[in-house]
């Protein structure tokens, strides 16, 4: 469902953050994406979302190729691909309800499908007691899970997670993992970068692991590995 | 989908403009001191023009007086000369008997003087030449006078090059201020937009995650700009209208008794100046919008 052939980075400061990268991620996928800190882990997703446009190489979603698509059509690509961030960017005048349903109007959903949906990704995430409490009311395991309920509400077939457990104590960390597992069970394709050792350790799921751009290991069923330099 | 997505855009316009009344109340009142200045430089442009425009109306028709021997062949020529010149919208024959009466009826009371006239009547029969615009005029009458049988065509060069500048350069100078002030009040609603924007960055931001189009993330932004400049702009229209009809009844017959020319309408000036200053603050609401938000689109 997603393909890299040959894909180059290099950011205009000359940079290269991603060197000649193949990958490919089929549908169902749990990936983990590891690395050291700079390693051109977040760069890869930025690239999926086409916030950022590769070097050269080609970068192929669901079939599609979407290394040069207009700019008008990224909206489109960023609707298939939800996306959840370390630090959660909700907004804090709405409330939880309001922060997953605000994806659904974004893309004109009717406001039958949003009651429908949105009571059903916030149970999905075990958020349901919490639906009119604002983001500055829950705790840091809550804000991400509202975070993960606004990726999916859309029914994404993909879902980039970029350390979306660095901010938390292991057992939230633990108990994001299970939610992402429950998704990813559902049929949505994960790709997830994080320096959490134990987790990857521990849930033996593919690994890649890259190293100053380059994709050093691809590994079916791997742990996080020991020349994984942290920081 | 279409309708609820912009539905959608104008709720949150609004929702912008009330959140951000605090800086939006400090931009209206700048644009509505804008628009007066503006309102105050379209009364003196519009008021000479139309003063202008009396006295060119006065320039648009001349009287070709023909010799009275005159041959029915040079007649036809320069009537031939009138109906196939394109500069000329209509031109009538008068003849010396048309023009005693017309002199008799402008003389009024005193128009049994010219009576006895009309056995040894010594005006000329004559075209009453309209033309298509004041700059056609030149020409026209360098060509009839090249005629036979063209006794003179009077007219007076000097006054209409002299009145022909003037009105150029008054709507000149008054499109430069306009468009001055135009820039002046686009930075200003950009400037507000810029930290309405700011401050809802984190959410442009999620918006273009969550797959908003640019246009779904511009929409709220421009209606609120445009709102600001509508408001703005009716406030003014209001301020303006009633100052003019003020300034109207104190000095419209002063200033007719004085130079003989009108004020403008308070109806006419205000049907006009509503129209102008609506489409102006919306128009600058719509595009110091856009400025603002160029910057934070491309993520
Ligand atoms: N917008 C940018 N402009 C210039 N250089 C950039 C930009 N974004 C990232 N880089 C550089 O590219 C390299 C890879 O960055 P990237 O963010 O992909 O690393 P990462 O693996 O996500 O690191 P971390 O674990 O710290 O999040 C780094 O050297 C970084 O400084
Ligand atoms: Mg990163």
């Amino acid at each position: 469902m997603i393909k890299f052939i040959n894909v180059t980075k290099k950011y205009k400061n000359n940079v290269v953050a991603l060197s000649n990268a193949r990958l490919s991620i089929n549908k169902g996928d749990f990936v983990f994406l590891v690395g050291a800190s700079g390693a051109g882990k977040s760069t890869i997703m930025k690239l999926i979302l086409k916030e950022e446009d590769p070097t050269s190489g080609k970068i192929i979603l669901d079939g599609k190729d979407i290394t040069n698509v207009s700019k008008r059509s990224i909206p489109i690509i960023r609707r298939s691909v939800g996306v959840v961030f370390q630090d959660f960017r909700l907004l804090q005048n709405k409330t939880v309800y309001e922060n997953v349903a605000f994806a659904m109007e974004i893309i004109g959903e009717s406001p039958k499908e949003i009651r429908r949906r949105v009571p059903m990704v916030l149970s999905m995430v075990n958020l349901s007691q919490k639906a009119d409490s604002f983001p500055d009311e829950l705790s840091g395991g809550e804000g991400q899970r509202v975070s993960i309920a606004r990726a999916i509400v859309n029914n994404p077939s993909m879902l980039i997670a970029d350390e979306p457990t660095g901010n938390l104590d292991p057992e939230t960390a633990s108990e994001i993992m299970g939610i992402l597992s429950d998704i990813n069970a559902r049929g949505t394709t994960i790709l997830m970068a994080t320096h959490a050792r134990d987790i990857v350790d521990s849930m033996q799921k593919r690994v890649i692991q890259i190293d100053k751009g380059v994709i050093v290991r691809d590994e079916e069923k791997g742990g996080y590995g020991d020349e994984v330099s942290y920081y | 989908m279409r309708f609820r997505i912009i539905k959608n855009m104008i709720n949150q316009g609004f929702e912008g403009m009330w959140r951000n009344r605090g800086m939006g109340l400090a931009s209206i009142s700048s644009i509505i001191a804008v628009l007066l200045i503006l309102g105050l430089v379209l009364i003196l442009v519009l008021g000479i023009n139309n003063v202008v425009g009396d006295i060119k109306s006065k320039f648009d028709v001349v009287q070709v007086f023909l010799e009275d021997d005159i041959a029915p062949k040079d007649l036809d020529k320069i009537e031939n000369y009138l109906k196939d010149s394109k500069s000329v919208k209509t031109y009538k024959f008068e003849t010396k008997e048309q023009a005693l009466e017309k002199m008799k009826a402008s003389w009024g009371d005193e128009g049994y003087l010219l009576d006895g006239l009309e056995t040894d009547n010594k005006l000329p029969n004559s075209f009453l030449v309209e033309l298509k615009g004041i700059e056609h005029t030149e020409n026209v009458v360098k060509d009839i006078k090249a005629l036979n049988g063209v006794e003179t065509v009077p007219y007076y060069q000097d006054s209409i090059d002299k009145l022909i500048m003037i009105s150029k350069y008054i709507r000149m100078g008054g499109l430069v201020i306009t468009i001055a002030l135009v820039l002046v009040s686009i930075f200003i609603i950009s400037n507000t937009i810029k930290l309405t924007v700011a401050n809802r960055k984190r959410e442009i931001n999620i918006m273009k995650y969550v797959g908003a189009t640019n246009g779904y993330i511009r929409g709220p932004f421009i209606i609120e700009g445009v709102l600001f400049g509508l408001i703005a702009a009716i406030i003014a229209i209001v301020i303006i209208n009633f100052g003019y009809e003020y300034l109207f009844e104190v000095i419209n017959d002063k200033l007719y008794y004085i130079l003989s020319v009108h004020l403008i309408a308070p109806e006419t000036l205000l049907k006009d100046m509503s129209i102008i200053f609506l489409s102006i603050g919306a128009g600058i609401g719509a595009v110091g919008s856009i400025f603002s938000l160029k910057r934070y689109l491309n993520v």
